[in-house]
Order: structure tokens, then sequence, then C-alpha cells
């Protein structure tokens, strides 16, 4: 209904008011670009409504907005932009007498402008601390997201509209959120369908279900603003470390394989977490249909170790060798070493101590120091 | 310079001084590209495999260090048991120009002790003395092990047929901790003991020219000077003294290997300590 009534308004003011604005621009002819606006077949009375003819009072109430777009004006009023000094209507569509369509490619809320538009505000430095948000703006626009859509024009990356909402936009806290924690594998999964699909099926989509609400979502891996690509090096070198900020045990223990060595030395043709578990559709090694299961090893090790078999797969990529219950051999083994290697150095070490002294008092006694001349 | 006078005698052959330059050589690039992965998040140890050329070279050079090492390792062995089986040259295993300890070793051991200690005299040493003999096995043991677990981490699809992996994760252990023990023992004490002491400092050259001074020889080797004279095999084993080529090639080779060992000594205690 609502709809009618605006296309009725739009056209019936649109005849009335044609011949109008022509007047109001004969003295306001700065205003004339509202011609070419979304706006233009409004006429000037159609925002301006309180003005009847002419002459008119020289104040005027604030132009309306919500007037015709009141779902709009209703939501920005819940978000949290509806603070003292926040952004209004025209802080993010620009002057209302040159507002575009957002499918303008010049329109201020055009995906591909909108990251500046929001940057107004996000990519100020100062405002962004003042806003308790680290800087998202510069993090976004380096981002894989940010690099598509105003480097390359692909309108299909992520604006901060995607993610965020446009009118509506909640404080990530609030359980209504896109942002909010639990609800951000769907926000992601708008675009990303596939990725949804598999952290669904995922332990970590299987508890985030179940109501595990801070277990690991898209952003504790991929991060928000700073979503670089996956195949990048940088990207690879730090994966470890994210799972390892959760799995503290199995990172401690992956740091002591060849794998981690290779890894630590800045190499990434080495196996990182994901190579073995997955990376959406982790599974716990008891689920018959994870990389890690049993029956699996050697097809996963296979990826990398040509002609791995059964006994190859015995190998324990998180061997720990200060836990005796679990890894006796390798503990024990652990304890000889250490125990060699002391013993072995240490008595050479107070041999060649004496073995010096002894030499140089001698030396003194025979006044020769050195065989060789 | 020695004077003209002076004899020089035989200690090394030519096949004896190869094998040591083989070790030396392949020893001091399995040390250098196998402590960066040893230690990878020291930023020393970071800074080598850069330099070596990442982690692709790292890995080609420390198998190619480790495969001319074992030929060589394979080619005394064999040569040993050669002489042994086939020309029944028991000496080998047994007797003073053996490697094998004897009872002596311990009394000559317990000697040197007491001669630290100024409680005795200096023991009379034969050919090879207790530290020689030390360092012979503890390369040749260390070598085995190194080797081995090497080979079984390099080809460890094929020992999976008959290993369990889990040994894999003790091979990798001792792989690393048995080479911490060899870089140590061998940039600190061999080169000691063999090099850097007072006595010898730089550098003993013997290895390298394969001959020794008569002086040297009798101070050094007392008790196989003694049996020479005494069974006359002495003149057999006079040899001309070294040429000047020589000496200084072998100084030249010898310090930048003493010096390179030393580097690679201060980043491991580095590494270790920071680990």
């Amino acid at each position: 209904m609502k709809r009618w009534a605006v296309l009725i308004l739009i056209l019936g003011s649109a005849c009335a008011a044609w011949a109008a604005a022509s007047d109001c621009l004969s003295c306001h002819e700065e205003k004339s670009t509202v011609n070419a606006s979304i706006h233009g077949a409004l006429g000037c009375t159609g925002c301006h409504a309180a003005i009847q003819g002419y002459p008119h009072p020289e104040k005027q109430t604030p132009v309306n907005c919500a007037t015709c777009h009141a779902d709009m004006a209703t939501e920005l009023t819940k978000s949290v932009h509806a603070t003292s000094g926040g952004p209004t209507c025209v802080s993010c569509h620009g002057d209302g007498h040159s507002i575009l369509a957002s499918k303008d490619p010049r329109s201020a809320t055009n995906p591909a402008k909108l990251p500046r538009t929001c940057g107004t505000c996000h990519g100020n430095a100062d405002a962004a601390k003042k806003l308790g948000a680290p800087q998202v703006y510069a993090l976004y626009i380096d981002s894989i997201h940010g690099f598509a859509l105003t480097k390359e024009g692909l309108l299909v990356a992520a604006s901060c509209s995607s993610c965020h909402g446009s009118h509506g936009i909640l404080s990530h806290r609030n359980a209504k959120s896109k942002t909010f924690h639990a609800n951000i594998p769907e926000t992601c999964g708008t675009c990303h369908a596939g990725p949804l699909e598999g952290f669904n099926s995922g332990i970590h989509g299987q508890k985030l279900k179940a109501g595990a609400v801070n277990g690991p979502v898209c952003t504790d891996c991929h991060t928000a603003h700073q979503i670089t690509r996956v195949e990048s090096t940088a990207w690879q070198m730090k994966t470890t470390a994210t799972c390892g900020g959760c799995h503290k045990e199995k990172f401690a223990t992956y740091h002591d394989t060849f794998h981690a060595q290779v890894s630590s030395l800045g190499y990434e043709q080495t196996a990182r977490c994901w190579d073995c578990h997955a990376y959406h559709d982790i599974l716990p090694a008891s689920d018959p249909k994870s990389k890690v299961a049993a029956a699996n090893l050697i097809q996963t090790c296979s990826k990398c170790h040509a002609g791995a078999n059964a006994g190859f797969v015995k190998y324990d990529p998180h061997a720990n060798a200060e836990d005796a219950t679990h890894y006796p051999a390798l503990h024990y083994a652990s304890i000889f070493m250490n125990l060699l290697l002391s013993g072995v150095l240490g008595f050479f070490a107070l041999h060649t101590v004496l073995w010096f002294l002894r030499t140089r008092s001698s030396a003194k006694a025979d006044g020769r120091p050195s065989l060789q001349k | 310079m020695e004077d003209a006078n002076t004899h020089y005698y035989v200690r090394f052959t030519l096949a004896q001084r190869l094998l040591h330059a083989v070790i030396v050589v392949t020893f001091l690039g399995l040390a250098l590209t196998g402590m960066p992965l040893r230690f990878s998040t020291s930023p020393w140890m970071q800074a080598i495999a850069r330099g070596v050329g990442g982690f692709g070279a790292v890995l080609f050079f420390h198998k190619l260090s480790a495969v001319i090492l074992t030929l060589a390792f394979l080619i005394h062995v064999a040569h040993i048991a050669y002489r042994v089986v086939m020309k029944h040259d028991y000496a080998q295993i047994w007797g003073p120009r053996s490697m094998v300890p004897r009872l002596k070793d311990i009394q000559d051991f317990f000697g040197n002790l007491k001669w630290f200690l100024h409680l005795g005299p200096k023991p009379q040493f034969d050919r090879f003395a207790y530290w020689d003999k030390f360092d012979y096995w503890a390369v040749f043991w260390g070598m085995a092990i190194i080797g081995f677990s090497g080979y079984a981490m390099w080809f460890a699809s094929f020992f999976g047929r008959f290993i369990p992996g889990s040994w894999l994760n003790i091979a990798l252990l001792i792989h690393g901790e048995e080479a911490i023990l060899a870089v140590g023992f061998i940039f600190a004490i061999h080169f000691f003991n063999t090099h850097l002491r007072p006595e010898n400092f730089p550098m003993d050259l013997t290895i390298f020219t394969g001959r020794q001074s008569e002086e040297e020889f009798k101070h050094m080797h007392p008790e196989e000077y003694e049996r020479m004279v005494t069974t006359g095999g002495l003149k057999e084993r006079e040899v001309e003294p070294p040429p000047l080529w020589m000496i200084n090639f072998s100084r030249i080779m010898g310090v930048l290997a003493v010096v390179a060992g030393l580097i690679m000594l201060v980043i491991l205690v580095v590494a270790f300590v920071g680990q």
C-alpha cells in the first residue's frame, strides 16, 4: 500500500510541480542538479512541502526524508548510527539535490564507491579511535574484497554494506546483527555458499549450531577486514598460529616436527593444519568421514608423500616427547639423548679445561709453549 | 721452518687424508644445512637457510653432503673389511695400529688425568691416543646413527614397509640431538684436542700433509716411535718434508674449516640457549 501511495504522490506532484520547479530555479539556480538526480521528477515542493508559493518565509522546516523513506528512516533510528552527531541521510547519500540511484556508478552509495563513503568517518584515524574501531578502512582497502571492488571494479565483491547492512547497521554485540559472532557464517555464506556448506558440516559449524557460540567462525581465521588470498604465502605462514590460538597443545606438539621446522624457516611447501585436517569441513578423527580418520590416513598423507603406506601413516605429526604415557619410546629416547649429550659434552669440556691448564703450566716450566715453530 | 736435517715420517696415507678431507667438507655442509631445520625459529638459522637458497636448497645440499659422506664411510668400512678378510691384516682390528680400544687406552686415560692434576708423569701414547680413538668412534657411530635415521626419514614411505611410522618420530629426535652432539663435539672438543690446544696451535697439519717431523713424532707418539726405532720400521716410513705449497694449502683449508666450524658453534650455542 505504501508503495502505491508513494507512486501516486510522485506522479501527481510531478505534473503539478514541473512548472513550479522551473520557477524555483530562477532564484535557486545552484539547485538545478536536482533535475538530473533520482528525485528530479518530484520537483522542489515534493520535498520542501511547506512552501506554498512565492514569496516564502526565509526560515524553512528541514526536509524530512522519512516522509517517503519511512522504512529506512526507522531502521536508521534503531542502528548504531542513531547517535547525536551521527550520520544523517545526506552524510552517506550526499546533498539532497544531487542524490543518484545506488546502481549509478557515480552514486556515493554505489558498491564501488561505498567504502570511500563510509571511510569518510571510518577511515579517519581520530574518528576511528573515538568509535573504538581499528583502522578498518585501511585494512579493508588492502584486503581481497577491497582490492577486487575498488581497484578491479568487481561489483560482486563485498562492500561495507554486504556484511554490515546499510540503514539498520547493528553493533556486533547485538544478537540480531549480521556481524554478531554466531551470525557471521550466514553473512559470509550469502556469497560464499560453498564454504558455508563445508563449515556447517564440519565440527566448528556443528558446535556453533549446538550453541557453542564461542567457537570459531569465518572471521576468526580469515579476519574481518584484512582478508587476504588464501594462496598467498603470508596467509599460509600465519595459518598454523591461527589454529594454534585455540588448539594450543596440538600447536606445541606440531612444532616439534619436521613439518613445523620447514614452516618456521619461512617455507610453505610443508603440511599445515588444514593440509591434513581440511579447512571448512574439519571433522574429528573419530568421524569416519574425517581426513584424519584411521581409514583415510593413507589417502591424506599421499597428497604429499607418494607411496605412503600403513606403516608410514603410523607416524604421529603431534608426538609429544614429554608425554610418557602416550609416547613412552619417544619419551625415554629423548631422556637418553639429553643424558648422552650433556654427559659427553660435559665430560670432555672438563677434560679439555684440565688439559689446557696443565699444558700452560708445563709450558711455563719448560719455556716451550709450542712444538710447531 | 724446520732445518734441513729434520726427518719426516708418514703418519697418514693419502686415502686417510682424503677421507678426513671429505668428512670435513661434508660435515660442515651437513651442519650448515641441518642446524636451520633443528633450530628453525632462531633468526640466525633462518638467515642461514635464506643464505643457502631457501628450503629446497637446504634440503638438497643436506642430502648431497649426506650421500657423499655415506659413500666415503662405506668405502672406509669396505677397505677395512678387505684388509682384514682378504689380506688377513688383523692389525686393523687389534693392536697399536688399530682404532679398537685396548687396556692401555684406559690406563693412558687415567694416567693423563693424573698428569692434568700434577699427580703423575705424562703417559707414553702410542699411535692413537685414547682421545683419537674416541674421536674416531664418535664420528663412526654418529654417522651410523645419524645416517640411518636420516635415510629412514628421507625414504620414509619405503621404510614404512618395515618399521612403524612412530619410529620416524624417534628418528627425527635422535637425528637432531645426535647431530647437536656431533657438532658440539667436533667444533669444540675435537678442534681443541687436535688443533687448538697450545702445543698444536693453531693447527696440527699432520692429517693434511700426512707427515710428521721426528720431534713431533717422538713427542706425540713416544711409544710408537720407540717401537719403530727398536723394530727398525722407522726408515721405511721416512719421507721428504712436506713441500711449501702443501703446508700453505693445508693451513688455508684447515684454518678455513676451523673458523667455519667455530662460527657455526657460536650460532648453535646461541640457538640452543634461545630455544
